[in-house]
Order: structure tokens, then C-alpha cells, then sequence
């Protein structure tokens, strides 16, 4: 239970990534720190458990990475995925950050590896921690616990009182029991709203319920409801979201990185109606990944189906559930409840379009289609060799954007202009000033590490002066 | 909350399968050791997929821990102990003769049953040869007193016997491994890849936990157990380094055991005694503190009755080089020649079999290591 009877100099609220880092650097500064982290032992670390790289900027090789990834280039990437929606100002400060992350997260244990087997795309630009995240995030808490952070496990925020721009009190509870904790300080890395189903319909509408949460089943948005109620400015909205198609067999929550499913760009995918809707080869799927959540958020049912022959078995990362297989599309049809005419006919047409070419997986080659709408710009080959295979697709929420907005200190900013006295904000609850749509990935984790370490020295500091 | 542990090596297999779908659509723990890029290479895994994989695992126990889907998580992975329960009955499938592979599971039970066998056996036999009144008088003997209590005939007779056995039971089972993994290429097609695997092993390169040591007895990584194992492998080696440099005194020199204490049999042989203590008392000590979650509970008898005779043959051995001559000596001979014999004869079938499978594993994944994959995920 959390130590109620003391006044803490730094109150961390949060157990992942970015509270790691925030109550580490605190800590390191000088200041007593308590984290709250709601999970237990087994499951903490938020959306952290479930990462595997951080995007690197890089002017040279940086081991493990490769080549160079500067500053420009990160930062036109970023442009382009979130449309312009982003602070360039943060983003810049986030991807400057990350190259001088990488000695301090060996200084406290993390390790990084060779980009793994089916990321070799990733080698310039994304270190890999290894073990992946839960590793990452054991390493932090080891490196916390070392030098003297309280954690105190199984405790949620249950209210706190903003008044004024200072946050006066934190109400928490263990095990049924209530406790207010005081701190000169306070830092928010709680994360996002997706563990919410109830948020997520009111956001949504209707088609939520057919949304799998990837990530943590924490992350209620508690703490973020209540700043944002009293008066912290939000930014982002409740649909912007990290969002991909995954199996539709997934546990409604915590499937992480084994429920993709990237067969998308080498077949067709097709809707309920058995039609299709979308360009699956309009670029490297490792790119366009991260659009596919909402593009079958936005079709009936929120369902999509990926069709691929036996041409494509073995081309792609395994996915962790076997396909539907059958010897004809009717048959498959049949499987996946869709209606066979309108499958034939979609494919018969899809198959009549594709051009001739050379087919290479590795480069945009020139596979496409001819007169069809929607087109399939690159790796379009006939769906004609059995057996079929399917994969039935949902949206998968990683993680939300919806947050408060933070100046260059971490600081937290009030809806009237003014910045909060006495609070930071990191991590996913403030990624929203960065990421107002669309991903990039390995970028969560390059937000975190920036303003965690960022918010933590500065509360430290002001815990102190 | 989970369905009950599966025991049967057809059972753990159908498990494995199940987690192996899940681990190599993850990937997140191939910097860890060898058997995540050999599982990589394979999009579905039968059966002799599953035993190679399992005398793959060193059990680190890094998996574990860095694991998001490890309970309580729904998909409940815990691949080390599966792998450790999937292995020993893969020891058990390869074991010969047959029945003699009932000792994996009598384990603790096995030990002490051959030491017994052991020790009875040298004491008649000496009792026997030489007369129960020679075994308190022969240390007096200057050189030879040992073969006053059993003559050296018949102690080559006796070792050279049970190490022929021993032998045939390791090539046996050696073949039936390769077989069952469904390994084309022979083992002796090239020697790149069984250097490798020997340099592997002799340094014990995958209890690293891929840099930092693995997660053993507890998360936080460290080099204990690759120490203690150290000091324990070549404490044997070194014990076994001296039985041959006295056989070549021997044969070659026509010197006769006991010899000095600073000749090089004994000093190797102390050298080695003492690796061993540290070792196994060491190893042991760890088993003690280790996760109950990383361990398979039944093995634990057969994991200890290897490393209690390990323990005691290098005790009985120091024993004898401190008293040899006193009256004690005869007694501690029997009592060394008892459980030597025991150690040698429960090789096959405990748990020094992990050595022969290890190291057959490990050619293997150099062997394959050498060929593209068959299954090759695209970027």
C-alpha cells in the first residue's frame, strides 16, 4: 500500500515507459518518488510490455543500428503519416532526444539486439530492445527499485483535485482500501483511455463493440478524465488513435504483436459484402499497417477478410492463428459466412484487372491493376492457385491520442492558457501533442523516453527548490 | 485457471506446437539464445521439430521473464519448462537399453540405488580379492597399496566394462536423436558445424542470456549458474584428465598408482576434485533458490542425484588423497571405486544425458544454420 503518511517529493502516476523514466530521473535527482502503477507484478508496464523498438535518429551507426537516420528524414516521416497534425516543436525536441536515450537506457539496464527475423526494414531506423518490452520494462523497475523508488503495485487513482493549476490531492486505492497521497510534485504517465470499452463506444458510436483492445486492459483514462474535467487542455480527439487490422480471433485485450496479420498487401481484402474497399498494395505494409484499423472500423460490421492462394503461404510473418483454408473460393466463402457469388465475382474481376509483371515483394514492383476501382497498385497477382486462405480481420486499438497538451518542458498546460503549477504530463497521455493521427512506428516509445525523463528532472527540480 | 499440465511427451508436443506458433509470431526473444532463430526458420513444427528444439533450450530462463504472453496472460507461455519437460522424455524415447529408462523418473531414487549397488559391489569385491584384513592394512604398502585392495585388473576390468556400456548407450542414443529430428545431412558431413557446437558448449555460450547473463535462479540476470556449470564441467574434465595421464603412467612408465602428491595425475586430480565441490555445491545451491516457475518439479530428484554423485565421488577422491595413508585408506577406495561406478553406470539414463543432447542439438542448429531457411519471412 502506498505511503499515505509522508509528503512525497515527486508522485508518479503510471507504470510504464514514460513513468519509468520520470521517477528514475527523479529519483536520480535527489527527490523521494513514488510510482503508482494499477497492474500487478506480472502485468505492469503498461502498453510497454508489449513494444519492441524505439525510432532512433541517428547522424551515424549507432549499434545496433545502421547507416544514418537524421533528424530531417525522422521528422518528414512523422509529417507524412500524421498529415500535419503534429507540434513540430515537440517532435523535433522527441526525435533530437533519442539518440542521447540510447547510453542512458544501457546505463540502466535495457539492452538492445539486431533488428529481428522479418524486420529487417526497421535496421536503420528502429532499436530493438532485447527481449522486447517486457524486458525493457524489468530492467527499469530493477534499475528503479535500486535507487530507492516506491512502487506501490495494484493501486489506481480513483480522484484527484486540480484547483488553481496545482494538483492539490490524489486519492488512491489498494485492495478496496483509500488512501490520499500528498506530493510537492506530480508527474502523469498513466496512458490512454483504450481499456475503456464504455469511452470507446461513446467516442465511436456502435461499431466499438467490435473493436480488440491490443494493448493493456489499464488503461481506463481515469486520471485523464479527471484532468481533463478540471481544466487541463486537451489535446487530439477520442477517435485518434494507434489502430491496425488484427485477427479477429484476438482476445479482446492484450493480443500485442503476435495478432497482426500481414498477408493484407500480398491478396485482396474484402469486406462483409464481399467487396472490396481499399488499395492493399498502396505501399510497404510495415507503412500502411497502421491505416488498416480504421479501414475496417469503417466498413459494415467493422469486419474485413484478407484472401491470399497458395502462392503467398509462407511469404509472410506467421500469424499466431492458422488461416480458414478450402480448396475453392465458394468453399471459403462459406467459411467465412460471406455470400460465394459476390466473393467470385470480386475476384474474377480483381483477376481480370491484374496486368502482367514481375512479381518482388521486397521493392514496389509492377504488379497492379488495370480499370478497377478500388486499384491494387503494387504486388496484384491472380487469385487463382488453391487452396484459399483467409484471415477474418477487426480494428485493433493500440493506443489512444486523446490527451493533455505540454509545453517543452513536459509541463502540463491549463485550458486558459496558463501552464499547471505543479504537474507533468509523459508517455501516451500527452503523445496526442505529437501524433494528432496516424503512427509511426517505434515512435510511442521515443515520446515516452523523451518527456519522462524530461517531466521527472523537472519535477524533481521544483519538488526541491 | 489454466487446464492441468500436460505429462505425456505426445501431449507436451501438441503443447509446444501451440506455443511455438506463438513465439515465432512474436520474435521478440531471438536475441536470447539458439532456439528462437532455429524455431524462425519453421512456419509449423512436428514432433521432431519439437524434441530438437527441446534438448536445444539450455533452460536460461530469459524467455520467461521478458515474456508478454506468460501468465496470467490467457495464452499462458512457459516455454523453459515445457522445453524441460518435453526433454527429458525425449531422453527417455532415445534411451537404451529400453527399460533401463525408467530412471529418469525415479531420479533421486536411481543415485542412490546405484552408489549402493556401487559400494556393496567394490566391498565384496575386495573383500573377496583381497580379505577383509587387507583393507585396513594395505595402506602400509609403498607403492601399489591401492591394487592391494583391488588389484588393478580388475578395476580396468570392472570400469573398462561399464565405459564400453556406457559408450554404445550414448552412440545409440545419439543416432536415435538424429533420426527422430529428421535431420538428413550426417552429423560428420562437415566438421565446421560440430566445431562450432563443441566451442558452444565448452563455453556455454547460450547461458548468457544474451549479453548480460541469463535470468537464473531469479529476473535478474547474472552469471552464477554458467560459473558454477564451469567449474563443474572442468572439475570433471580435469578428474578425467587425470585418470588418463595415470594410465599412461601406467602402461607407458610402468608407474604405479598411489603417486605424489605434486606428480600430475594428483595434481590435476585435486584440481579437479575441488572444481567439482564448487560447482555442484554451487549449482545446488541455485536450484534452491530458483523460480518454481522456470523448473519442472519432477526432475528435480534426477537433478540432484547427478549432482550428489558428482559431489561425492569428488569428496570420496580428496578423502583418499588426504588419508591414503592411514588406515582409512581402504575403505575410502571402495567408497571412491562404489560411487564412481555409480556416477558412470546412471550416465545414460540422468541427468548427464543433457550433455550428449545438448551437444547434438547444437551441431544440428550450425548444421542448419548453413542453409537458407525454408520458410523465409519477407521484409
Amino acid at each position: 500500500m502506498a505511503d499515505s503518511s509522508r509528503a512525497w517529493d515527486v508522485l508518479v502516476i503510471g507504470g510504464g515507459n514514460a513513468a519509468l523514466c520520470a521517477a528514475i530521473t527523479a529519483r536520480e535527482a535527489g527527490a523521494s518518488v513514488l510510482m503508482l502503477e494499477a497492474a500487478t507484478v506480472p502485468m505492469r508496464g503498461g502498453n510497454s510490455r508489449h513494444t519492441r523498438n524505439m525510432r532512433t535518429m541517428h547522424e551515424g551507426p549507432l549499434p545496433p543500428l545502421t547507416d544514418a537516420y537524421p533528424e530531417e528524414e525522422y521528422w518528414q516521416d512523422l509529417l507524412k503519416v500524421t498529415g500535419g497534425l503534429t507540434d513540430e516543436r515537440l517532435a523535433r525536441l522527441a526525435i533530437r532526444s533519442t539518440e542521447k536515450h540510447v547510453p542512458w537506457m544501457l546505463a540502466h539496464g535495457v539492452r538492445f539486439q539486431p533488428p529481428l527475423g522479418g524486420t529487417l526494414h526497421l535496421s536503420r531506423t528502429n532499436a530493438f530492445f532485447l527481449g522486447g518490452g517486457k524486458a525493457l520494462v524489468n530492467a527499469y523497475y530493477r534499475s528503479a527499485a535500486a535507487l530507492g523508488v516506491e512502487i506501490a503495485y495494484e493501486t489506481q487513482v480513483v480522484d484527484l483535485v486540480l484547483r488553481d493549476g496545482r494538483i492539490e490531492s490524489v486519492t488512491v486505492e489498494c485492495k478496496g482500501e483509500r488512501r490520499e497521497i500528498r506530493a510537492k510534485a506530480v508527474v502523469v504517465a498513466s496512458g490512454g483511455f483504450e481499456s475503456n470499452l464504455e469511452w470507446l463506444r461513446e467516442a465511436w458510436g456502435p461499431p466499438a463493440d467490435n473493436f480488440i483492445v491490443r494493448g493493456t486492459p489499464y488503461n481506463m483514462g481515469v486520471v485523464l478524465k479527471l484532468l481533463l474535467a478540471q481544466g487541463a487542455r486537451q489535446v487530439s480527439d477520442a477517435t485518434q488513435g494507434h489502430c491496425v487490422a488484427i485477427d479477429a480471433r484476438s482476445p479482446r485485450y492484450d493480443g500485442g504483436i503476435v495478432t497482426r496479420v500481414d498477408a493484407v498487401s500480398l491478396g485482396i481484402v474484402v469486406n462483409r459484402e464481399g467487396r472490396r474497399f481499399y488499395d492493399e498494395g498502396e505501399d510497404f505494409w510495415p507503412k500502411r499497417y497502421a491505416i488498416w484499423g480504421r479501414l475496417v472500423a469503417g466498413q459494415p460490421d467493422q469486419i474485413g477478410f484478407s484472401i491470399i492462394d497458395s502462392k503467398s503461404m509462407g511469404k509472410f510473418m506467421p500469424p499466431v492463428f492458422p488461416p480458414e483454408k478450402a480448396n475453392t473460393l465458394r468453399e471459403l466463402a462459406g467459411k467465412l459466412g460471406l455470400d460465394p457469388a459476390a466473393l467470385e465475382k470480386t475476384v474474377a474481376e480483381f483477376n481480370a484487372s491484374v496486368r502482367p509483371g514481375t512479381f518482388d515483394h521486397t521493392v514496389q514492383d509492377d504488379c497492379r491493376t488495370e480499370g478497377l476501382a478500388p486499384p491494387k497498385t503494387h504486388w496484384a497477382r491472380a487469385i487463382d492457385t488453391p487452396p484459399f486462405y483467409a484471415y477474418a480481420l477487426r480494428p485493433g486499438i493500440t493506443f489512444t491520442y486523446l490527451g493533455v497538451a505540454v509545453d517543452e518542458r513536459s509541463r502540463m498546460q491549463l485550458a486558459d492558457g496558463r501552464p499547471a503549477a505543479n504537474a507533468w504530463a509523459a508517455g501516451e497521455i500527452m503523445a496526442g501533442n505529437i501524433l494528432g493521427k496516424g503512427y509511426l512506428a517505434g515512435i510511442g516509445m521515443a515520446i515516452g523516453t523523451t518527456f519522462g525523463r524530461i517531466a521527472g528532472e523537472e519535477a524533481a527540480r521544483h519538488a526541491r527548490a | 485457471m489454466h487446464a492441468p499440465e500436460p505429462r505425456t511427451l505426445p501431449d507436451l508436443v501438441e503443447e509446444a506446437q501451440r506455443q511455438l506458433a506463438i513465439c515465432n509470431a512474436c520474435r521478440y526473444c531471438e536475441g536470447y539464445c539458439a532456439v528462437f532463430p532455429a524455431l524462425q526458420r519453421r512456419l509449423s513444427f512436428t514432433e521432431g521439430d519439437v524434441h530438437y528444439l527441446a534438448n536445444l533450450c539450455h533452460n536460461c530462463g530469459s524467455c520467461l521473464y521478458a515474456c508478454q504472453y506468460a501468465p496470467p496472460h490467457e495464452f499462458a507461455l512457459n516455454f523453459p519448462r515445457l522445453m524441460a519437460q518435453a526433454r527429458v522424455g525425449t531422453w527417455r524415447r532415445y534411451a537404451w537399453p529400453g527399460f533401463l529408462a525408467r530412471a529418469f523418473d525415479a531420479g533421486g531414487l536411481a543415485a542412490s540405488l546405484a552408489t549402493a549397488a556401487g559400494l556393496v559391489f567394490f566391498l565384496l569385491f575386495a573383500a573377496w580379492l583381497a580379505g577383509p584384513e587387507r583393507l585396513l592394512a594395505a595402506h602400509s604398502d609403498a607403492q601399489g597399496s591401492f591394487y592391494a585392495v583391488v588389484p588393478h585388473g580388475a578395476m580396468v576390468a570392472v570400469f573398462g566394462a561399464v565405459s564400453l556400456f556406457v559408450i554404445l548407450a550414448f552412440a545409440i542414443g545419439f543416432a536415435r536423436f538424429w533420426k527422430d529430428t529428421g535431420e538428413e545431412e550426417s552429423p560428420f558431413s562437415a566438421p565446421g558445424p560440430a566445431a562450432v557446437a563443441i566451442h558452444d558448449a565448452a563455453v556455454l555460450r547460450y547461458l548468457d542470456g544474451g549479453g548480460d547473463g541469463c535470468t537464473y535462479p531469479d529476473d535478474e540476470p547474472s552469471f552464477a549458474r554458467r560459473s558454477f556449470h564451469h567449474f563443474t564441467l572442468y572439475g570433471f574434465l580435469l578428474c578425467f584428465a587425470a585418470t588418463s595421464t595415470a594410465t599412461v603412467y601406467h602402461y607407458a612408465f610402468g608407474w604405479k598408482a598411489p603417486y605424489a602428491f605434486w606428480s600430475l595425475p594428483v595434481v590435476l586430480g585435486t584440481l579437479g576434485g575441488i572444481g567439482l565441490l564448487v560447482g555442484t555445491a554451487g549449482l545446488a545451491w541455485l536450484k534452491r533458490r530458483r523460480d518454481p516457475e522456470l523448473a519442472d518439479p519432477a526432475q528435480r530428484g534426477m537433478e540432484s542425484g547427478f549432482l550428489a554423485l558428482l559431489f561425492l565421488a569428488s569428496l570420496t577422491g580428496l578423502a583418499l588423497l588426504a588419508l591414503r595413508e592411514t588406515r582409512a585408506m581402504g575403505i575410502l577406495l571402495v567408497a571412491h571405486l562404489g560411487v564412481v561406478l555409480a556416477l558412470f553406470a546412471t550416465m545414460p539414463y540422468g541427468k548427464f544425458a543433457h550433455a550428449l543432447y545438448r551437444l547434438a542439438a547444437l551441431v544440428r542448429f550450425h548444421i542448419e544454420r548453413r542453409r537458407p531457411p525454408a520458410a523465409a519471412a519477407p521484409e
